[in-house]
């Protein structure tokens, strides 16, 4: 086995812990409780009104598209996370290109409010 | 041999996105299923950039960064043109988008 | 602290050269781009009519200029050409050809625009800013010296083709063929960026001049992983140029996409598909000629009898021109595989007709569809040459061409495909060829019938058509060339030998 994987093994015997865990502890708790349904304790709610009709319902949405904004300009980001990180060594001319970058973005974003776009409709 | 597995997670990755682009009816899911297609690229480029010198390594992991915000913008237009159609058809179900043929 | 102080202190990154003239003819495009969403965004009121028109055209025709100026510095024997922006972009006849077709595309589908949009109550900078945007992705991919970039360019080119081809958003037809496009056309490009990934593990590299070079030192104990990125890339480059079996997509979307739209797609898309198309195949993986042309030779067997059989069957006209455009693919196909700078050539000439070609029949197409883009069914051309003699005529003269009879520059071209074919002896190729365009011919008469030789009697007849001063230009544009370019080809012919594209290796 490489050492690569031999790394990864501390990984794998945390996981197996923590399920052998889980069943242990469920295990006992099954083992020592009293068991003796009826129909009441297995409703969803023990008290309160039923649920009526079916549980997914459809909400509306009234903010995808700052949705789709947000996506679009926070993925950018990634692009200006490099570039904050070497803002030293790329000197003015980083400063320059990344002016013309956020300039873009920004005339996007213009657009998109000049549209009403940002309007909560 | 650390390359294949990567390069066996990418193969893997992809072929779950093929499939779901080709099984799925749901538009979004299909463009979920793009993504993933998209992802098992990025996970193949930095392998192989690894795999090479520095210079290599950065071609590749630049390359991955391209990728993420070119999906992000292929995915805003996908979820836009998902919308203009639910908005007039309510579905989404790609098999009913089906004016033309021929 | 001033920051001059600051950044003073460290040692500065050497910045890459941008040759200012070599790229200005992109920069143009994407200023005016910008430039029309500023207006759009900045003013409150309408400007005067066809301004967003005479902007987009006026920055094609700057491109075009400034891409001439260029064309004196490449195909000066002692500057040559070269590359630019770290070794991303090369500069030679081959970019500056395809800057030109691509700007000719913007400009002739923009012109066509003009009056669509007002006609279907669309009006706005949109569809122009996108289609300059989408020109500059074409050309990006031509000019294209990097895996990474041609990537870029294509889907540059892409997401904005996605949102045009959904443009007229009140047509079902249109948001259908924007889904059935993105959903197929994101499928396509993520094949080809798992086969440049695939290409870059081969060769440690993405850049163009890297990879030949690599390919030309060295000899690969396994080919695997070249030979799957050869084949994944023509995947992706099959679809944008509608090669079978690729081309599943193109007859929806030419036919739901507004015509205009269409125009641009069977033009400038097609166009930027085969630039890259044939710098990467052709230049790039010269070496492996031997493993890729059969791939070639196949997918051109079965573009050009699927493209002129299926042709024949269709009722809408739009239809039948994408289907004719498949097989139009599969002759400029029969180019590419020659793999040889006759061939190279003769696709070029190919291209550049065609562009003026196809625009020039959807340009008709525009015309006759009427108010809502509606009346594409053969019915509608119906006795045209007695309600509008002048433009039955046109619409003749671009049939004819895409024909092939002589005296048109589709003749020619479709002659100097098959030469080159002929010379690389793909003798199989060349009959084929000749054979599908025999086939195809009938389809073309067909319409042609229809529009002169329709007895009155019983057929009502089909919508009024109007003839805009914008679309009138284009297509007078587009006669003009194909008819003076058929009988005088030697200056294009001139150009199209000059454009061999080269790849220069990143130190250059």
């Amino acid at each position: 086995m490489s050492d690569f994987l031999q790394a990864y093994l501390t990984v794998a015997v945390f996981g197996g812990t923590a399920g052998l865990l889980i069943a242990g502890v469920l295990g006992l708790g099954r083992l020592i409780r009293p068991s003796r349904p009826n129909p009441d304790k297995l409703t969803t709610y023990e008290s309160g009104v039923d649920p009526v009709g079916s549980g997914f319902s459809q909400s509306q949405v009234r903010y995808y598209i700052f949705a789709l904004l947000f996506v679009l300009f926070d993925v950018e980001a990634v692009f200006i996370f490099p570039w904050a990180v070497g803002l030293e060594t790329y000197s003015y001319f980083g400063l320059v290109e990344m002016g013309i970058f956020v300039f873009i973005l920004v005339l996007g974003l213009v657009y998109a409010w000049r549209k009403g776009v940002l309007r909560w409709v | 041999m650390l390359l294949n597995q990567f390069l066996l997670l990418g193969a893997v990755l992809f072929c779950i996105g093929v499939y779901g682009v080709l099984a799925r009816k749901n538009g979004v899911l299909v463009l979920m299923s793009i993504e993933l297609i998209l992802n098992s690229v990025n996970i193949n480029l930095v392998a192989f950039g690894m795999m090479g010198g520095d210079a290599a390594a950065i071609t590749g992991q630049v390359f991955a960064l391209f990728v993420i915000t070119v999906a992000a913008a292929e995915v805003g237009v996908g979820l836009a043109i998902v919308l203009l159609i639910y908005r007039n058809r309510t579905t989404v179900d790609l098999d009913e988008v089906d004016l033309m043929k021929g | 602290m001033t920051a001059a102080l600051l950044f003073a202190q460290v040692e500065k990154v050497a910045t890459p050269k941008l040759d200012w003239a070599a790229t200005a003819p992109l920069l143009i495009l994407c200023g005016a781009a910008l430039l029309l969403l500023l207006i759009s965004s900045l003013t409150t009121s309408r400007p005067a009519r066809g301004t967003y028109a005479v902007i987009t055209v006026l920055a094609s025709a700057f491109a075009i200029g400034t891409a001439g100026v260029l064309w004196a510095r490449v195909t000066d024997a002692e500057r040559g050409a070269f590359t630019t922006a770290a070794g991303a972009l090369t500069v030679d006849g081959f970019s500056v050809f395809f800057i030109v077709v691509i700007s000719l595309g913007i400009a002739l589908s923009a012109l066509l625009a003009d009056d669509y949009l007002r006609r279907e109550n669309l009006d706005g900078p949109e569809l122009y800013v996108l289609m300059l945007l989408s020109g500059a992705g074409g050309i990006v991919m031509a000019m294209a010296n990097d895996l990474i970039v041609v990537f870029l360019g294509l889907e540059t080119l892409s997401i904005a083709l996605y949102v045009m081809a959904g443009f007229n958003r009140r047509r079902a037809e249109s948001r259908e063929s924007a889904m059935k496009y993105f959903v197929l056309g994101a499928f396509s490009s993520a094949f080809l960026l798992y086969g440049i990934a695939f290409i870059y593990g081969a060769t440690g590299s993405t850049n163009l001049g890297d990879i030949a070079g690599f390919l030309n030192a060295n000899t690969l104990e396994h080919t695997g992983l070249l030979l799957g990125g050869f084949a994944l890339l023509l995947v992706g480059f099959g679809f944008k140029a509608s090669a079978v079996p690729f081309h599943v997509w193109t007859p929806d979307v030419y036919q739901g996409a507004p015509t205009p739209v269409t125009a641009f797609m069977a033009s400038a898309s097609k166009a930027a598909a085969f630039a890259a198309l044939l710098r990467v195949f052709v230049s790039t993986f010269a070496e492996y000629r031997l493993d890729w042309q059969p791939l070639i030779w196949g997918i051109a067997v079965l573009t050009l009898v699927v493209g002129s059989v299926l042709a024949i069957v269709q009722t809408d006209v739009k239809r039948m021109m994408a289907y004719s455009s498949i097989s139009h693919a599969g002759f400029i196909l029969v180019g590419v595989q020659a793999a040889t700078a006759q061939g190279v050539s003769a696709a070029l000439f190919y291209v550049l007709s065609y562009t003026f070609m196809i625009v020039g029949t959807f340009g008709v197409a525009t015309l006759v569809s009427g108010k809502g883009d509606e009346h594409h069914g053969l019915e509608a051309y119906r006795g045209l040459s007695r309600r509008r003699p002048g433009l039955a005529l046109t619409f003749t003269v671009f049939l004819l061409a895409q024909a092939g009879v002589p005296l048109t520059s589709g003749f020619l071209a479709k002659f100097y495909v098959i030469g080159a074919a002929v010379d690389a002896h793909s003798y199989a190729l060349a009959l084929i060829a000749m054979l599908s365009s025999v086939v195809s011919a009938f389809l073309y008469l067909r319409i042609v019938v229809a529009m002169y030789m329709t007895d009155e009697e019983g057929a009502e007849p089909g919508p009024r058509v109007r003839v805009p001063l914008g679309a009138g230009v284009a297509l007078g544009l587009a006669v003009a060339f194909t008819v003076v370019v058929g009988i005088l080809p030697q200056q294009v012919v001139h150009w199209a030998d000059r454009a061999i594209p080269v790849v220069l290796a990143s130190g250059r």
